[in-house]
C-alpha cells in the first residue's frame, strides 16, 4: 500500500490520456488504496471482497461499519463507479477524455475527503467522522 | 388535509446562519414564499439547534435544543410543521425526532432539562419537519411554478449542490426513497426538478452531494480549500456556469474558498455560487436585491444581468 503522499501525487495532475482504459483503472485502484487507509487505522484488515462486482464499494462499506458519517463518501464512490463503466463500455466515446478528467476529480475528492480525516493533527473537534479515530490514539 | 394545504402555512425555523453569513437565503426564502403566496410564521424564540459543535460534546443537549424548537412550534404556536432551510437545523431537528421517537434515554434527558427550562416537553411526532426544498415542491410543485415564471432561467447552467446532510443518516429520513415523487437519499432531486422548472439546465454534476469540507473549515482550512476547489473544478467541467446551494454552510463554504483558492493556491474558477431561492426568486420575477444577490460574497450581479435575471 503506497503512502498517503505518493497517492496524493497520483490524483492531483490530470490523468495522462494516451491509455485511457488504463488510467481509468489505474484511478480506481488508487482510491482502493485510500479506504485502504482509513480501513487500517480503524484496526481493521482491508477486504479483498467484491460488492456489485468492485472492490471499492466492498471496502466502502467496512469503512462506514459502525460509522456511518463515513457514508459522506458513499455517493462518491458510487459516482466513481459509474464514471469507470462509463470509460470502460465505450473506450471510443467523442467525450472520452471529459470523462476521464471527470473520473480523476471524483477519485481525487475521495482521496482529499479520507486523507483530510486521517491528518489528526490539523482535524478540529467538529469532524464526527474522525472521532473514534483520534479517541483512540489519545487513549494508548 | 392534503401535503399541499398542510404546508402552505408552516412554522419557519431560520436558524443562526441564516441570520449572519446565510442572510441572503433567508431574505430570498421569505421572499420566495410571499411570491408564490405561502405562509411563513417565524418560530419564537427560538434557540440553537446544537449544530455541529454541541453534537460532538453531548449528542442529547443538541436533541434537547432541537426538541425545544419543535415544542415552541407545536405547544406555543399550535403549528404542526416546521420548515427549515438550513441543512444543519434541518439534519438535526430529524435526527432529535428520530432519537425521541427510538431512544428511551434521549426522551428522558430531555423531559428533564425541558421541565428544568420550564416549558413543555416535545413528544415525538407532534411536528413534521421539512426542508425548503420540501416545502416548495410539495405545495407549488414543478407545474405550478413553471406557470408563475416571469422570467426563465433558461441559458443557465446550472450545477446543483446538496450537500451531505440533506439526506444523511438515511435512517432519520423515512420520506425519502420511498416511491415515486419521494427524495432519493443516494441521487438528490428536488433542487433540479424546481429550477428546471424554471427554466434552467441542470448539469450532470457527480460530487452534488460530496462533503465541502464545511465542518473542517475553522479547524484545517487548508483541506476545506481543496475539496471546495475540486468541487468548483468538476461543476466547470460538468459545464455549469453556476453552482445552486441550499445550505448556508456549504453555499459560505464555496464562496470563501473560492476566494482563498485563488489566494493561496493561485486557482480561480469563474463559476458562480447562488442559493437556490435566489435563483427561483429572480425567475418569478424579483429583482436581485430583493433576494439577497448583493449580500453574497462573489459577486453575481453583471453575469445575472447578462442572463437578463435580477
Amino acid at each position: 500500500m503506497r503512502s498517503l503522499a505518493e497517492l496524493e501525487a497520483v490524483f492531483e495532475p490530470p490523468p495522462a490520456t494516451s491509455d485511457i482504459e488504463a488510467s481509468a483503472t489505474m484511478l480506481l485502484k488508487a482510491s482502493e488504496e485510500v479506504l485502504e487507509h482509513w480501513i487500517t487505522a480503524r484496526g481493521e484488515v482491508p477486504t479483498s471482497d467484491k460488492r456489485e462486482g468492485f472492490r471499492l464499494l466492498a471496502l466502502h462499506r467496512q469503512g462506514a461499519k459502525g460509522d456511518p458519517s463515513f457514508n459522506a463518501c458513499r455517493e462518491t464512490c458510487r459516482e466513481l463507479i459509474y464514471h469507470y463503466n462509463l470509460i470502460c463500455m465505450d473506450p471510443v466515446h467523442s467525450d472520452i477524455t471529459d470523462r476521464l478528467y471527470m473520473l480523476g476529480m471524483i477519485s481525487r475528492h475521495l482521496f482529499l475527503f479520507i486523507s483530510g480525516k486521517m491528518q489528526v493533527a490539523e482535524l478540529g473537534e467538529f469532524c464526527c467522522s474522525s472521532k473514534p479515530i483520534r479517541s483512540a490514539e489519545t487513549a494508548t | 388535509m392534503t401535503t399541499k394545504d398542510k404546508y402552505k402555512k408552516v412554522a419557519y425555523y431560520p436558524g443562526c446562519a441564516l441570520e449572519g453569513s446565510g442572510h441572503s437565503y433567508n431574505r430570498s426564502t421569505k421572499a420566495v414564499g410571499k411570491a408564490l403566496g405561502l405562509d411563513l410564521v417565524e418560530v419564537k424564540n427560538w434557540n440553537c439547534c446544537g449544530a455541529m459543535e454541541v453534537k460532538n460534546i453531548d449528542p442529547k443537549i443538541q436533541t434537547y435544543l432541537s426538541s425545544r424548537v419543535m415544542s415552541v412550534a407545536a405547544n406555543e404556536m399550535d403549528m404542526d410543521v416546521v420548515m427549515a432551510p438550513c441543512n444543519g437545523c434541518y439534519h438535526n431537528l430529524k435526527k432529535a425526532e428520530y432519537d425521541l421517537k427510538n431512544d428511551k434515554e434521549s426522551a428522558e434527558v430531555v423531559d428533564r432539562l425541558s421541565q428544568k427550562a420550564g416549558h413543555k416537553t416535545y413528544e415525538s411526532g407532534q411536528v413534521e419537519t421539512i426542508h425548503a426544498l420540501d416545502w416548495i415542491k410539495d405545495t407549488i410543485g414543478e407545474e405550478g411554478l413553471a406557470a408563475r415564471v416571469k422570467n426563465s432561467l433558461s441559458g443557465l447552467k446550472i450545477a446543483n449542490y446538496y450537500g451531505c446532510m440533506y439526506t444523511r443518516p438515511r435512517h432519520i429520513f423515512p420520506e425519502k426513497d420511498a416511491g415515486p415523487g419521494s427524495e432519493s437519499t443516494s441521487k438528490p432531486h428536488f433542487m433540479d426538478d424546481l429550477l428546471a422548472a424554471a427554466g434552467a439546465e441542470n448539469v450532470d454534476f457527480p460530487l452534488k452531494t460530496a462533503c465541502c469540507g464545511g465542518a473542517h473549515t475553522l479547524s484545517d482550512s487548508d483541506i476545506s480549500t481543496k475539496l471546495v476547489l475540486n468541487i468548483l473544478k468538476t461543476a466547470k467541467l460538468a459545464g455549469a456556469d453556476v453552482i445552486a446551494t441550499e445550505c448556508p454552510t456549504c453555499h459560505s463554504g464555496l464562496e470563501m474558498h473560492q476566494i482563498r483558492a485563488e489566494k493561496t493556491l493561485g486557482e480561480k474558477v469563474d463559476i458562480k455560487i447562488l442559493y437556490f431561492t435566489q435563483l427561483l426568486g429572480m425567475a418569478l420575477g424579483l429583482k436581485a436585491r430583493k433576494v439577497g444577490v448583493h449580500e453574497n460574497i462573489s459577486d453575481s450581479i453583471r453575469f445575472l444581468k447578462e442572463k437578463g435575471l435580477g
